[in-house]
């Protein structure tokens, strides 16, 4: 309280620059700096960690689906495909999810249940990821294979190309099941952003809208979407940041192979359900670096893909001119 | 040297040191192993005992011993190490951290003694200027998931394993496995392989033993603690292999027998060398490691698989133990040598009851007299056995 009274008059005094402000700046500054010179930091060190493995392979790295530690044979591929694919999948079915449950709570849900449904998603952000893994590999795995996966196998198996994805006995684990897993931990980041930004179009525009005669889907279309692009596109690159990087709740059920299978059903790896499984028992320079190195091409990729995202969101921006940034 | 006042990660009385020692022993099947990240914490069995000054070489000053290595014997060492902080106050803190990082921690002198599952090459041993020995003789246990059939009762031999885990054979009712199984009544089912995602001395042993047993697997897979798996689907630990083998129908895998019993597996019967079918038991790898021929292994190097005897169970293996040659801390080492020979003979039966099997006694005259040849610094031999 003592402190606050003198800072008030002299920001008001305006015109000199008070100690408490410069330290303030100065320590905002080198907080910022520190962000940065960590991710150059970790880049580095990746970068001298997988050296060995870089120099051995070469760029076949990642065109390789090898990873043998007996030989001492190590390729990227299989887990750079199992991080893309089960991102791809846990997004396509996460984005249209967590859409529905925006406009639900903001645009048709009764006030009096827009709360609890609220609070509830926001509440699944808050449970650890192990638990999601352990419900997947306890409760849904084994429901999946007795009662799902058989039909799925049986009706769409046959299917002239898009049958290959469905084959393979009925596990319970794989590819799909990671997926899904993984959709279901990113809709509540995906969807309590999607939320916060329809909530935030001016009711000004909406309710002119409504006055021209729009039906509900029409505000949607053509008022709120347009307005909240950028947000709702940050909601999905927080949520693809999460997919991609997740690790123990992928590790539990994706069936941790080294294979690349055409099937969804069949199990597969991604780049840190590898780094997690071997990184403690990993013996020999080689082994090492190769997966310092896997964690290296986790780190360009999800450099890519925000950096995509970000290129994305400027012409965006520039295109519409509404974007909010 | 670390006094008695290290502040301990998690100080704990011996009793509930010993029951966080070993929630696998009382987990039943259903329960969730999965959820123990052994590996996160480095255990400290504190406790609060007297001091009993009766046991006078382990009083020297030193309080406490730390371990690195394999998670296989954990169970074994929490509850020795338990029972001889009671007696003497000293404290052992293990690791559970692998076989792998148990030797990279002893290669760099952190911890003052190693464990692994997997012995090192006499070359390998020398180069890190290390010395080890066999400490307890454990068995790895293939387990299947396959409706009708009860534990003991799938009769295998080293060759249709090998099939089976090269995804050469594929279906229970294959016509390699009903030659063996005559009687049985084997499922129309596929069968799914389940393999350790992480390296693991149970991999080493597993693979070894295939490897012994089939050309094919040794010219396509070889031996390690991590191999390129032809077929199946990979668990973390023990656990994750357990979970899936119980999750999916048709599966068969591979475990410590201890695990395998605790968490009432189906294990199967084996065709060992001397081509009789055996089940897993502490008999089956008491045979396989009376067997061995210790004396005239080279640093002790000797692999427990596919030994002769008829009792033998084929895949037997050893933990090891791992000490410098020359260590930094005299003292430490003697503490060392003092607290395993203690276990050595008073440690059997606690092994056990944990449904592991104690090395045999000859063998143990072996090592201790080892331990007095090769342990001497200038002040003389660092262990004397007490009854050689």
């Amino acid at each position: 309280m003592t402190q606050s009274a003198p800072r008030t008059r002299r920001g008001v005094s305006g015109g000199s620059v008070s100690l408490a402000d410069l330290l303030f700046r100065g320590s905002a500054r080198i907080a910022a700096w520190l962000v940065l010179a960590l991710v150059l930091g970790i880049g580095l060190r990746l970068a001298l960690g997988s050296a060995p493995a870089l120099a051995r392979f070469g760029p076949g790295f990642l065109a390789s689906a090898e990873w043998n530690a007996v030989s001492e044979r190590f390729g990227a591929l299989v887990p750079l495909v199992g991080t893309l694919v089960t991102s791809t999948l846990a997004m396509l079915i996460a984005v249209p999810a967590s859409f529905g449950i925006a406009i639900f709570v903001t645009e048709l849900a009764p006030p009096l249940v827009r709360r609890p449904v609220a609070m509830a998603i926001e509440l699944l952000a808050a449970i650890p990821s192990i638990i999601y893994g352990i419900w997947g590999l306890f409760a849904f795995a084994p429901f999946f294979a007795d009662h799902l996966q058989p039909w799925l196998t049986e009706h769409l198996g046959e299917l002239p190309l898009a049958g290959r994805l469905f084959q393979g006995p009925p596990m319970g684990i794989g590819v799909f099941t990671a997926s899904l897993i993984l959709s279901i931990m990113v809709i509540p980041f995906v969807s309590s952003v999607m939320r916060d930004v329809f909530e935030v179009v001016p009711h000004e525009l909406k309710e002119s809208a409504y006055a021209m005669g729009a039906t509900t889907w029409e505000v949607l279309r053509h008022v709120v979407f347009p307005y909240t692009r950028v947000g709702v596109m940050g909601g999905i690159l927080l949520g693809l940041g999460r997919a991609l990087g997740e690790t123990m709740a992928v590790t539990f059920v994706i069936g941790n192979a080294h294979r690349l299978s055409a099937s969804l059903f069949m199990p597969g790896n991604t780049i840190s359900s590898a780094l997690a499984n071997e990184f403690t028992e990993a013996v020999g320079e080689m082994y090492t670096s190769s997966l310092v190195a896997l964690g290296l091409v986790l780190f360009g990729l999800t450099f890519v893909v925000l950096a995509m995202a970000r290129l994305l969101l400027y012409r965006i921006g520039r295109q519409s001119g509404t974007g909010r940034a | 040297m670390p006094g008695s006042q290290d502040p301990p990660l998690k100080a704990l009385s011996p009793e509930t040191g010993l029951h966080h020692g070993l929630p696998r022993q009382r987990a039943g099947a259903g329960e969730i192993h999965v959820m123990r990240l052994r590996f996160l914490v480095p255990i400290l069995l504190a406790g609060t005992s007297l001091m009993l000054p009766t046991v006078p070489a382990a009083a020297e000053g030193v309080t406490s011993i730390s371990v690195a290595g394999a998670t296989f014997p954990y169970p074994v060492y929490a509850r020795w190490a338990a029972a001889y902080h009671k007696r003497t106050g000293v404290k052992l803190n293990y690791q559970s951290i692998g076989s792998g990082g148990g030797i990279k921690q002893i290669r760099a002198r952190t911890v003052d003694f190693g464990a692994s599952d997997a012995p090192l090459e006499p070359a390998a041993l020398r180069e890190a200027g290390l010395v080890q020995f066999p400490m307890i003789v454990g068995g790895v246990v293939p387990v299947v998931n396959v409706p009708g059939i009860a534990p003991g009762e799938l009769h295998l031999d080293g060759a249709t394993l090998a099939a089976i885990f090269l995804g050469r054979v594929t279906r229970w009712n294959d016509a390699g496995i009903a030659s063996l199984n005559p009687g049985l009544a084997l499922p129309d089912k596929a069968i799914t392989i389940v393999h350790r995602a992480d390296g693991s001395g149970t991999s080493w042993i597993f693979t070894d033993y295939l490897s012994k047993v089939s050309p094919a697997w040794k010219e396509a897979v070889g031996r390690g603690k991590a191999v390129a798996w032809p077929a199946g689907v990979g668990g973390k630990g023990n656990e994750g292999v357990a979970s899936y083998v119980m999750r999916i129908k048709g599966a068969i895998g591979y475990v410590e027998y201890a695990y395998a019993l605790q968490s009432h597996m189906v294990h199967v019967s084996l065709k060992n060398r001397a081509g009789r079918a055996v089940v897993p038991s502490q008999e089956s790898f008491q045979a396989a490691a009376a067997g061995a021929d210790w004396a005239h292994a080279d640093g002790f190097y000797l692999v427990l698989t596919n030994q002769p005897g008829e009792l033998s169970w084929p895949i037997t293996g050893a933990s090891f133990i791992l000490l410098p040659r020359k260590p930094d801390h005299p003292k430490r080492t003697t503490a060392v040598l003092t607290f395993l020979d203690w276990a050595y003979r008073n440690g059997r039966e606690m092994a056990a009851s944990l449904d592991y099997v104690p090395i045999p006694q000859s063998v143990y005259t072996l090592v201790e007299s080892r331990w007095h040849e090769t342990l001497v610094t200038d002040s003389g031999p660092l262990f004397s056995p007490a009854n050689p």
